[in-house]
């Protein structure tokens, strides 16, 4: 085990994916000789060679169309999105291509050796541009999966798995982690289930649910809660798509209350989805309305993002009206 | 870095614009339409065993183009898309590559895998999306692909297929293997992001992959003057700064010529060319659309006079590798054989309800199989509602 930050942990995934399998590409905007902008493919190249790891001309939808190709052909393509607020000018190539290549072709082609991999998120002061969160546009697309980690422990296991796993994978990167989460990371391979929640936290009283830097606030309302007595269970979802429907409604069938969180705007947001499902699942059981709380339904702003955020108080004041429905 | 641009260009010391057409780009034709050689004409690498093949292909692309259009307007399928007029620009990039090249068209590029060998019945089976259906019924007629040989599956949104062109063959060349990639598409395709994302990608990355361009003069009504004002999408080509080589569509000996020279260049410097075949779409954009809404009958009269199967069938006549004898007999054969495979197909089962569900993934995610179980519940109480399937639940 070694102290890492959570680009060290996806350094490391990465290096240990491109060590084992001579197939694996590693490319997109910045990312060979310089490292990336937040230096998660550091080094890479260096070790790997340029035509392994390179620069992109600036381009998304080229770069995820190349991927598209080159995962087509049998190589294992690493596809970095340098933000998440870029991915768009890819979204034909990935809605369209990667998610549909294997069903539309009867299974005679697949893209299921495509990762793609961008960091999402805000609380960066990045505004518009730099902070959103943009999972739900995916999770609305039927052949692909949705892997947001949370911390590095979370991030190494859960890429290592996305690249391997044999389907497109879209890896969204939580960037206000990057060096503000540290934690034991094993030097050695190892994966983390897809599409398998994680209890962080084991409780009675609510269920708290959320994926990526996310979770950490919903620990930070959850021990606020504590101090009023109230116990208060964590669920990190860990895969968006397909989400693990059973470990959420065990939970809540258990508690009877409900809070999931997100950063994205409400509307339509996945938050939506998983309301709607855990109300269908756990109907009987529940003891208050299912509270979802997310960014408002606002482009993401700057000066007043503290204000805009779901933070810790807000979600501490949904688990109250919960309790005291 | 931009320093070579900055220190080496020709210095001027009064503005001057260069002119968007001063690029001169040359059509290369070698075979004439009576069937005769241009004088000193360079001639592709081939013998009588390929012309000969190139050419039943051709007449097979003609037959069931033909009678495709004629079992849609009967209603026997939903959908289908004639490549009239056009036919050498797919069937002489297959005749000019190897096997193991892949393929990644367009729509309108069938004769390719024709040439292929994807058989009758193959064809038959996706149009009808019946279970034997490679594609297992899921897509609108024409949108082929084969694995076995080499033929990405079509995908209806236009130009995908470029920017991942790029990939599969930078794929090739990592790996070290005697293969390219061909990448079919129209000059209206050339308009999407994706086509200058595609060649940008390519040239920059030197990846082995012939981009061929059909320019047919349409894409659907849109005439080709009102979708580009430069000299072409062969001009792109060298603005990309990429080998780039223009010719006529309807003459199969420079479609053979360019593709083979194209193919060389490709495997021994790694890095990609840009073909753009000079052509007309005799025919509709498809089934769904009537072409005397959008241009004359003269313009279609005048392009008739170059249709490129009559052209080699004349170069053929001329060489005596070929008779009217065996071309009545060859077409009369296609015919019925064609008849015959539709009445065949038409017969063969939707495929299983399973298929609904199986490929999204490479295994069924649980909320899936939940809903399908509905589904097949549902079906059962109401079987009358679903008459493909019903009976088939297991």
């Amino acid at each position: 085990m070694a102290q890492m930050n959570l680009l060290q942990a996806i350094n490391g995934a990465l290096d240990t994916v491109m060590a084992e399998d001579d197939r694996a590409v590693c490319f997109g905007e910045d990312v060979g000789h310089f490292g990336g902008v937040f230096r998660a493919t550091s080094g890479l190249q260096e070790k790997y060679g340029k035509s392994r790891c390179f620069n992109t001309p600036l381009v998304e939808q080229g770069v995820i169309g190349f991927a598209n190709g080159l995962a087509a052909q049998g190589s294992t393509a690493i596809a970095e999105i340098q933000f998440a607020d870029y991915i768009f000018p890819a979204f034909d190539q990935i809605v369209n291509e990667s998610a549909k290549f294997r069903y539309r072709s009867g299974n005679e082609f697949n893209v299921g050796k495509l990762t793609i991999r961008t960091p999402y998120g805000g609380g960066i002061a990045g505004g518009l541009y730099h902070s959103q969160s943009p999972e739900a546009y995916f999770a609305h697309t039927p052949g692909l999966k949705v892997v947001v980690p949370r911390n590095p422990y979370q991030a190494k296991g859960l890429l290592l798995a996305s690249i391997r796993d044999d389907n497109p994978v879209i890896f969204f990167e939580p960037k206000r982690l990057y060096r503000a989460s540290v934690g034991e990371v094993p030097e050695e391979d190892y994966e983390l289930p897809l599409g398998k929640a994680d209890v962080v936290q084991q409780g009675s009283d609510i269920t708290l649910l959320a994926w990526g830097a996310q979770v950490e606030i919903v620990e930070k309302a959850a021990a606020l809660a504590a101090a009023d007595g109230i116990s208060c269970e964590i669920i990190d979802l860990r895969t968006i798509l397909p989400w693990d429907i059973e470990t959420v409604a065990n939970s809540v069938t258990k508690t009877g209350r409900f809070v999931v969180s997100q950063e994205a705007p409400l509307t339509a947001g996945f938050a939506s989805e998983i309301a709607a499902t855990i109300q269908q699942e756990c109907f009987l059981h529940l003891e208050a309305p299912i509270a979802r709380v997310c960014g408002m339904d606002t482009p993401y702003p700057l000066a007043l993002e503290k204000e805009y955020a779901a933070d810790h108080l807000k979600i501490y004041e949904a688990i109250k009206n919960s309790m005291t429905y | 870095m931009n320093t070579d641009i900055y220190s080496e260009s020709p210095v001027v010391h009064e503005p001057a614009f260069i002119d968007g057409h001063s690029v001169e780009i040359p059509i290369l034709k070698i075979l004439k339409q009576d069937g005769s050689i241009y004088e000193n004409a360079a001639m592709p690498n081939i013998d009588q065993e390929l012309a000969t093949k190139t050419y039943k292909t051709l007449a097979f692309h003609r037959v069931l183009d033909e009678r495709m259009v004629a079992a849609q307007r009967q209603g026997r399928i939903s959908f289908y898309m004639a490549a009239l007029g056009e036919e050498a620009a797919s069937v002489g990039g297959a005749a000019g590559l190897k096997d193991q090249d892949m393929i990644m068209a367009q729509y309108r590029e069938q004769g390719a895998l024709m040439f292929r060998g994807f058989s009758l019945e193959n064809f038959m089976n996706q149009m009808f999306s019946n279970e034997k259906d490679l594609g297992k019924g899921r897509q609108m007629p024409i949108h082929y692909g084969s694995n076995a040989l080499n033929y990405m599956t079509i995908s209806s949104p236009l130009g995908t297929q470029i920017p991942q062109a790029a990939g599969y063959a930078y794929g090739q060349k990592l790996q070290g293997l005697d293969a390219v990639t061909i990448c079919y598409f129209g000059e209206g395709a050339a308009s999407e992001g994706d086509f200058h994302a595609g060649l940008n990608m390519a040239a920059v990355h030197q990846a082995p992959v012939i981009f061929f361009c059909r320019n047919n003069g349409y894409a659907i009504s849109t005439p080709s003057d009102e979708q580009y004002v430069g000299n072409g999408i062969a001009s792109r080509g060298v603005g990309y700064g990429m080998k780039t080589l223009r010719i006529d569509g309807n003459d199969i000996l420079a479609v053979i010529s360019a593709v083979q020279l194209a193919r060389e260049y490709a495997i021994k410097e790694g890095k990609p060319v840009l073909i753009e075949a000079m052509s007309y779409r005799l025919g509709a954009h498809s089934t769904s659309d009537d072409p005397s809404g959008y241009r004359t009958r003269e313009e279609e009269a005048k392009w008739q006079e170059h249709d490129p199967i009559l052209r080699m069938k004349n170069w053929m006549l001329a060489q005596g590798w070929w008779d009217e004898a065996q071309e009545t007999a060859l077409f009369e054969k296609l015919r019925d054989e064609v008849l015959a495979a539709v009445k065949v197909a038409e017969k063969v089962d939707k495929p299983p309800v399973e298929d609904l569900i199986s490929d999204v993934y490479d295994k069924v995610p649980p909320l899936l199989q939940s809903q399908f179980d509905e589904l097949t519940a549902h079906i059962k109480k109401h079987p009358k509602a679903y008459p493909f399937t019903a009976g088939r639940i297991k």
